[in-house]
């Protein structure tokens, strides 16, 4: 199973990354080149093997939903690029009707 | 480290006067090691540890020097994973294990340079640039935790954290000639180890030898409701003494010694093997046949993992963000591409190919039932031996402009080192001898799950009785 360049580009576009034609050729070579070497799984018998899910039982476990300190919202909105009024600042999302 | 920790209490020796030689030492080396150093804050710490000293307090990490990669959380301490997309990033919060080891009076020296998220296994990957291997500064310390690596072994530090994903622990131990140990997954707490593959991530200690590791591997263990698969269960308590390896089983992979394992690796392999056997302890081959398949399942697993988690970084709520003030989908795609670096790119790319309509089935489904395969193989050899040995790596640390263009075959050094990863195992690299070129060489031990005290055990008895863990650069 070989990746094509528009598949790069696609996949791409799904992961938000840009990428140049030429960057688009080197990826579609290493990424081939590394997808030729999964296809030894084929050679794997895994009729009726369960996908490996989590290492310990416990490791899904739920917990109450118990409300706890959080952090101050300063501190949060202080990492953000682009903060005011109390809430992130991000381009317009909903055009004006 | 624990030498020092004696010397703290019965010889005139300060933290605060230690703390100041290291830093001074850091700021003068040229490995860049260290993406920042923890300044004014480190020695506020160290004064605390020497009153705790003077108050008579005798945990054994008490004013000594760690140094924490930088994906771990440190408040108000910047943290960047490598990476352009989070250079200025300040954290608000402790990673649990930072806050455990503060608790502890250890001091924080600094954050520790590292391939860019983690993703890589020669620190060339970092945004900072790559750290340099204290044996031979033009040779990579290997990675991702190269920067703990490198740091430890040209003492820097006393102590490191690293995290270990497929490797990132063991390999640059392996490199640098120190002792490493990925725990069981689940017994270290992740809250504020910032995410790349989350079945497989750990954090764990790193230092010169298994007694250091084990010291700060008990500091840092334990439950964390704050991380939801943090285990309950432990291991038992870890014998400082060593242990009697009488009667022990060691299994050895009889693929591990197969091609593309370097010839005077082999060798130090095989003494280190007949070290065990002169111990008393009964070497066994064994055939796990899945393990050959490691590379492939865990190359899909990890970075489709790695595609999800790293979605996070949008240009909102914190790192990077290139502004096109009127087009989300432009500010997206504008500050992922100019914040991650391309072996990053090329693993969100493939782990969003693997898991994509169409491919997953092929690719990521078939991958993870390998991986259960790969974890009844391990579990299987368990039941007739008490440790896996073998090679942490098939080559030592290699020239820092080597295979950087070919990431296929870097992917394939790990062949050893990622199935403990997707079976949940503990593993510890430990030198075991140099090459013809003066570098060192790591022998890697495996465990069953939680069984950190055998592993961590019979790594100190081997220490006890061989000097390669006390040779420095």
């Amino acid at each position: 199973m070989r990746i094509t360049e528009q598949e790069v580009l696609h996949v791409a576009h799904l992961a938000r990354l840009s990428i140049g034609g030429e960057e688009a050729a080197r990826f579609r070579r290493e990424l081939g080149s590394i997808l030729e070497y999964m296809d030894m799984l084929s050679e794997v018998d895994t009729s009726g093997v369960e996908p490996f899910v989590c290492v310990h039982e416990q490791a899904s476990a739920t917990r109450d939903d118990e409300p706890a300190e959080t952090l101050p919202l300063r501190l949060v909105l202080a990492q953000s690029p682009a903060a005011g009024h109390g809430a992130f600042e991000v381009p317009l999302v909903i055009e004006e009707g | 480290m624990l030498d020092k920790a004696r010397r703290f209490r019965t010889e005139d020796l300060s933290p605060v006067d230690e703390l100041e030689r290291l830093l001074e030492r850091c700021r003068a080396s040229d490995l860049n090691a260290y993406i920042t150093l923890n300044g004014d804050e480190a020695l506020d710490a160290a004064e605390q540890a020497l009153q705790r000293l003077d108050e008579g307090d005798d945990d054994p990490l008490v004013g000594l020097a760690i140094a924490v990669k930088d994906n771990i959380c440190t408040k108000g301490l910047r943290t960047t994973c490598a990476s352009r997309m989070l250079a200025d990033y300040v954290p608000p919060y402790d990673a649990h294990v930072i806050r455990l080891l503060r608790r502890k009076n250890a001091v924080i020296i600094g954050k520790t340079n590292m391939d860019e998220f983690a993703m890589g296994s020669t620190t060339v990957t970092s945004a900072f640039g790559p750290a340099r291997n204290p044996w031979d500064p033009m040779r990579t310390p290997g990675g991702s935790s190269g920067g703990s690596a490198a740091a430890v072994a040209a003492g820097l530090c006393d102590a490191a954290l690293g995290s270990d994903t497929g490797g990132s622990i063991r390999q640059p131990a392996s490199f640098c000639g120190i002792t490493g140990l990925k725990p069981t997954y689940g017994s270290v707490s992740r809250y504020g180890l910032v995410a790349f593959a989350s079945s497989l991530d750990q954090i764990g200690p790193m230092a010169r030898s298994a007694r250091d590791v084990a010291v700060l591997f008990d500091a840092i263990r334990g439950h964390d409701p704050r991380d939801s698969t943090s285990a309950e269960a432990g291991c038992p308590p870890i014998p400082l003494e060593g242990m009697d390896l009488r009667g022990i089983t060691i299994g050895v992979c009889r693929s591990f010694f197969s091609e593309g394992l370097d010839r005077d690796v082999e060798r130090s392999v095989r003494h280190g093997l007949a070290v065990f056997e002169d111990l008393g302890a009964k070497v066994v081959d064994m055939d796990l046949p899945h393990l050959r398949y490691s590379v492939a399942a865990y190359y899909l697993i990890a970075p489709a993992e790695a595609s999800s988690n790293l979605a996070r970084y949008d240009g909102v709520r914190y790192g990077l963000r290139l502004c096109d003030e009127r087009d989300l989908m432009e500010m997206y795609l504008a500050t992922r591409s100019a914040g991650f670096g391309d072996e990053v790119k090329r693993r969100i790319m493939l782990g969003t190919y693997a898991l994509s309509a169409g491919y997953y089935e092929a690719y990521y489904h078939k991958a993870s039932q390998v991986r259960t395969l790969i974890a009844k193989d391990l579990r299987e050899a368990f039941s007739r031996c008490d440790l896996l040995a073998g090679p942490t790596v098939p080559v030592t640390a290699f020239g820092l402009g080597e295979m950087v263009d070919d990431p296929l075959s870097l992917y394939l050094l790990d062949i050893y080192t990622i199935p403990a990863n997707l079976a949940g195992i503990p593993a510890l690299s430990m030198p075991c001898g140099f090459d013809g070129r003066g570098l060192p060489i790591g022998l890697q031990l495996m465990a069953p799950g939680h069984r950190e005290d055998v592993l961590l055990g019979a790594a100190m008895t081997f220490q006890d009785h061989t000097r390669y863990h006390e040779v420095r650069p």
